[in-house]
Parts: C-alpha cells; structure tokens; sequence
C-alpha cells in the first residue's frame, strides 16, 4: 500500500532521509519508531505530499506522490505531529469545513459526520468551539478529520503525544477500530510499548534509514543477536556494574535494587562465559536469565547495535 | 458551482469574531468624526449658508480619509491571510485535502476584500451629507468607489502574497505596509527626484517613467478622479488618465495572486527552506 524506495531528502546539510526503503503492506498497522530526528516526521510530511524529495521515489496506493499529488491526497488521510484548530468554529462546522475540501456532497455529509463523531466518541460535542475543547478531545476530532473523505490510508504522527494515559488507550482502541475498517495505518511514535500492543509491523528507524522492520515478534524476539540480560547477585552490585561494563558486547547497563539490566549481544557461549566470569569473580548469582523484551527495549537493543556496526 | 470551503470558512469565522464589529465601528467613528468636524469648523464661520464649494470640501476629504484607511485596514486585513494558518499550524492539513492552492490562495483574498467593501460600504451613509449640500454628482462618488475597487484588489493581493512567501505574519505585514507606502509615497518621490535630476536647462516634457509613476500612484489618480486634475501634469495622453492605474492595479494584483498560488503548493516547492 505504502511503497518507498531509495528515498532521500536533504536540508541544508542535515540528510534527514538516507535512501529509506519501506514497504507497508494493504490493511497492516504499521508502526515507525525512531529517535528524535530519525526523519519519522520527514518521511510521513512527504508521503503527505508536503515536502517533495530529493531522490527515490514513494507510491501511495500506486500513485506516485511527486507526479500525482492530488491522486495521493485522496486516499490519505494525515494528522501532523502539531496542528492547531481553528478559531470561531464549531466541532461540526469544523468537520463540515474538511468534507467540502474533500468534495464531499452536502447531502451525504450530516449523517457522516455523526458516524465519525461516535467513532471518536465526541457526539456531545457536536456544538462545541472546537479551539476550546481539551488537547486529547482536539487529537480525537484531528482522528475524524483523517477519516471524513473515507481514505485507504493513514498516516498518523506521533497521535498519542500529549496524551494521558487513558486518552491513550481510546486511541488505540480507535486505531483498532480502523484495522477493522480495513485501513491501512502508519503510525509513528515515541511511546514503544503503546505500539506493540496496536501495531502489525514496526520499522525502526535511525539516521534516515530504516534499520530493523517485521513483525512485532519478530523485532522483539531476538532482536538480531542482542538480547536482554537480567543478572541479580547478594552483594557488591556495584562493583558488578563496573565489572560488567568493562566487558565487551555488553551494554546499557541499568543497576537496581536486586540487580542489573543490560543488553548482551553474542550467542550462547558467549554468554555462558561472561556468567563464568562473574561466578569466578566472586559473586554469589542467584539470576542470570534473558528477560522477555517489550518493544521499547528492542527499540533500545537494535539503536544500540546499529552504533555499534558504525564504529 | 459551489461556493469554496474555505470562503466560506473564512466569512463564518470573520463574521463571528467580536473584533469585526468592533472595526466597522471604529472605521465609521474616524471617517465620521473626521467629517463632522470639518462641517462644524465651516459652520461657525459662516453659519446657515449654503455653499456648494464647502460640500466639495467635504466629498473631497471624505474621499481622502477613505483612501487612507483603505491603506491602512487592507494590508492589516490580508497580510496573515497564509502565515496566519502557517502559524496556527492549520495550514499543512489544508494543503493534504483536495483544494487547490489557487482556490485557497482566492478564497482567502474574496474572504479579506469583502469585509473591506463592507467598511466602505458602510460609510455610504456619510456621503448623504455631501449629495444633501449638492454640488456632487452621483456619477463621482461611482467614480471613487470604482477607484476604491481596484486600490483595494492590489492592496490585498500585495498582503496575501507577503504572507505566502513569509513565513511570519511580523514580516509579512511590515512588508506590505511598506509595498503600499512605496505605492502611496514613495512614487511620487522617485518621480519628482527623476524630474529634477533630468530637468535641462530648457524646458523639456518630464521622462515618461517619471510620468508612469505618477499615473500608479493612488493619491494622484485620486484627486484626478475628484476633479482636481490641476494636481496632474498635462501631458498628452492618448489613453484616459485612470487606465494605467486600472491596467497597472488588475495586472500586478492577479500575477500577485497566481504567483502565491504556485508558491503555496508543495509540489512546485522544490528548494523551500521551511516546513509548512
Ligand atoms: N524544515 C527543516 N529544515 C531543516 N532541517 C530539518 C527540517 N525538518 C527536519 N529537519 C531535520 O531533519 C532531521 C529529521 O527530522 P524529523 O523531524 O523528520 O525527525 P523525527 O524522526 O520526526 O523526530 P522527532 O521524533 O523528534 O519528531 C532532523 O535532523 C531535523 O533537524
Ligand atoms: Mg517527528
């Protein structure tokens, strides 16, 4: 559905995309994790046709967006990491307002317009002025923008920002909602752990390319050789500490109370003789086993490792 | 043919806001107190007389009042007309949806100028005091308003392409204000400096470009318009006195307008330094 090859965009001298390749498939939940300054927001702004590339190219339902722009803006429906509202309008008078950006025809669009504001559950707010509705109500009612010309994809920046917690799980239930509606979602976020749940696919992305894509599992399930080490010993978790951080493929290192946290990257042997050498340095291990990782610590594993590869 | 979203849009909130009324009084108070008192300086000199002349002062003022405000309001009105929605972070979702830049870059303009015809509009009133003493045809106060038409079409297009190529409404609106000075002013300064620099020692005809910048300047044509033609230079004119200005006015204004058009839309944008 999404298709994006080689893509690169240039400012100045920051490459903010450097020959991205990606590839979201029809009906998928796709979600596009990075660091600040990965190119999430350039990536999306120019499937969006907003920003135009300076090399590679980006189909959008098969419709090319430097050469069909207008084509591509009818399929899309996309919400900007900020956006403002506009004064002196109501919720309806809003959403009416987009509907006849898109065309839509005036008979059509009243029943269309309660249908998105049950969708986003904001049916009470129908005859509100939309610039004093609260931030999560104002992300909620951007949700139904995206959605009022019945678009095949979406393309959604960072939507749970600046949310609380709950807000945050409406909208997922939301998101969900639209896999059911059979849309096709690109998402992007900094709340890993909130993507794991709604998403298919995730791609994490890094200096303008994406570094790691797949499924959920797959991403968080080995994490291309890296995996996530718990190691709790009786005493002198201090001195561990120092001691494990002067070990090689060993990183991230994270102390508590009872023990550490750190991300080992080699295979089986490997690990085994980091324990030994642990064991024979005196400490007593009453844990040393690979935790299951969330996404956020995938996130954190497969970054991690794509330094490692530079150096 | 449908009225464009954002016209209407644009209207709805215009005329919800609680500043616009408050605008259209303040206009009509200045123009109003601006009459009221030159009518109250010639009656205690000469009261109860009836003067033709003085109502030509009058229409004469008015006008002019008329005209300055119209500088005034117009590049205040339109200057952030884009880079108000840029600022408010409004302006990439309206660029994502099926309208045209053009049809934005239009509406936006229609949704200024109206409100500017009605602050004219609403000071028709007022010319009733003239058209009361008598001694001003009908056809002159068509004639201003005509002129008004055309001043304001630049004007407003001037404002709403600063406000496309800037990205603040600070710059924007400093900018126009400046454009429009330079039209009000600043051409008539280049245009007697032109004439003395060029002055021989025998009389000669003033440099054509010193007369074209005469011929665009909205006071000259103004009180041509008026009838005060002596203001002018004589020359001899092949063309009526106010086509130039007309030409100069709707030319400038809808390049303006196509030109913001194209600058709006991302996918001509190639090189732009700034996200929308
Ligand atoms: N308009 C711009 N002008 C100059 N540089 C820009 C512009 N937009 C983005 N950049 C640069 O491009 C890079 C990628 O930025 P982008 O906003 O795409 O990152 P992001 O992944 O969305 O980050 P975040 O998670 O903080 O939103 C950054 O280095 C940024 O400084
Ligand atoms: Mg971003």
């Amino acid at each position: 559905m999404i298709q994006v090859t080689g893509l690169v965009k240039k400012f100045g001298k920051t490459t903010a995309l450097d020959a991205l390749n990606m590839a979201v498939p029809k009906g998928s939940i796709y979600g596009l994790i990075g660091p600040n300054g990965a190119g999430k927001t350039t990536a999306m702004s120019i499937l969006s046709t907003l920003l135009l590339p300076d090399g590679g190219t980006a189909l959008v339902d098969g419709h090319d967006v430097v050469a069909e722009p207008m084509a591509v803006r009818g399929v899309i429906g996309y919400m900007p990491d900020f956006f403002g509202v506009y004064d002196g309008l109501k919720t309806y008078e809003y959403l009416d307002f987009f509907a006849a950006a898109y065309y839509i025809p005036e008979k059509t669009r009243k029943p269309l317009l309660g249908e998105l504001l049950e969708l986003v559950n904001l049916s009470d707010k129908y005859d509100s002025y939309v610039d004093l509705l609260s931030r999560g109500m104002k992300q909620r009612l951007a949700l139904a923008r995206c959605l009022i010309h019945d678009p095949k994809v979406l393309i959604l920046d960072e939507p749970a920002s600046g949310l609380d917690p709950r807000a945050r799980a409406e909208l997922k239930e939301i998101i969900k909602h639209l896999k059911q509606l059979d849309k096709t979602v690109l998402i992007s976020s900094h709340i890993l752990p909130e993507l794991g749940e709604v998403c298919d696919q995730v791609g994490i992305m890094e200096n303008g390319r994406l570094i790691a894509s797949g499924p959920v599992e797959e991403i968080t399930a080995t994490g291309k050789g890296a995996s996530l080490l718990r190691i709790e010993v009786l005493e002198r978790i201090n001195e561990l500490a120092d001691f494990v951080k002067s070990r090689n493929r060993v990183s991230n290192v994270e102390q508590d109370e009872s023990g550490l946290r750190l991300i080992f990257r080699g295979d089986p042997r490997e690990r085994g003789e980091l324990l030994r050498e642990i064991v024979e340095g005196g400490w007593a291990v009453t844990e040393f086993s690979e935790t299951k990782r969330n996404l956020e610590e995938a996130f954190m594993a497969v970054t991690g490792e794509a330094d490692v590869n530079e150096h | 043919m449908s009225i464009n979203p954002v016209l209407l849009k644009e209207l709805r909130q215009r005329f919800r806001n609680i500043k616009s009324p408050l605008l259209i009084a303040l206009y009509l108070l200045v123009i109003g107190a601006l009459v009221l008192g030159f009518i109250y300086l010639l009656w205690r000199h000469m009261p109860g007389y009836y003067r033709p002349d003085s109502s030509r002062g009058i229409f004469i003022l008015l006008s002019m009042a008329q005209l300055g405000l119209i500088g005034f309001v117009t590049p205040g009105l339109t200057s952030g007309a884009i880079s108000g929605e840029r600022e408010r972070q409004t302006l990439n979702v309206l660029l994502t949806t099926k309208l045209s830049t053009g049809g934005i870059v239009v509406s936006k303009m229609l949704s200024s100028i109206s409100f500017i015809v009605l602050l004219v509009v609403a000071t028709l009133p007022l010319y009733n005091i003239v058209f009361l003493y008598g001694g001003i045809a009908p056809s002159q106060v068509l004639g201003v308003f005509g002129f008004y038409m055309v001043t304001i079409y630049l004007f407003a297009a001037l404002g709403v392409a600063c406000s496309t190529y800037f990205k603040r409404t600070g710059v924007s609106t400093v900018t126009t204000y400046g454009l429009v000075f330079a039209l009000g002013v600043g051409t008539v300064l280049l245009s007697g400096f032109i004439i003395e620099v060029t002055r021989g020692p025998f009389p000669t005809p003033p440099p054509l470009i010193a007369l074209l910048l005469m011929d665009i300047n909205p006071v000259m044509v103004m009180l041509q318009v008026l009838g005060e033609s002596s203001v002018g230079m004589e020359r001899d004119i092949w063309l009526p006195y106010w086509s130039i200005y007309l030409i100069f006015y709707l030319t400038v204004g809808t390049l303006l307008l196509f030109w913001s058009g194209r600058k709006l839309n991302p996918s001509r944008a190639r090189g732009t330094k700034f996200r929308v």
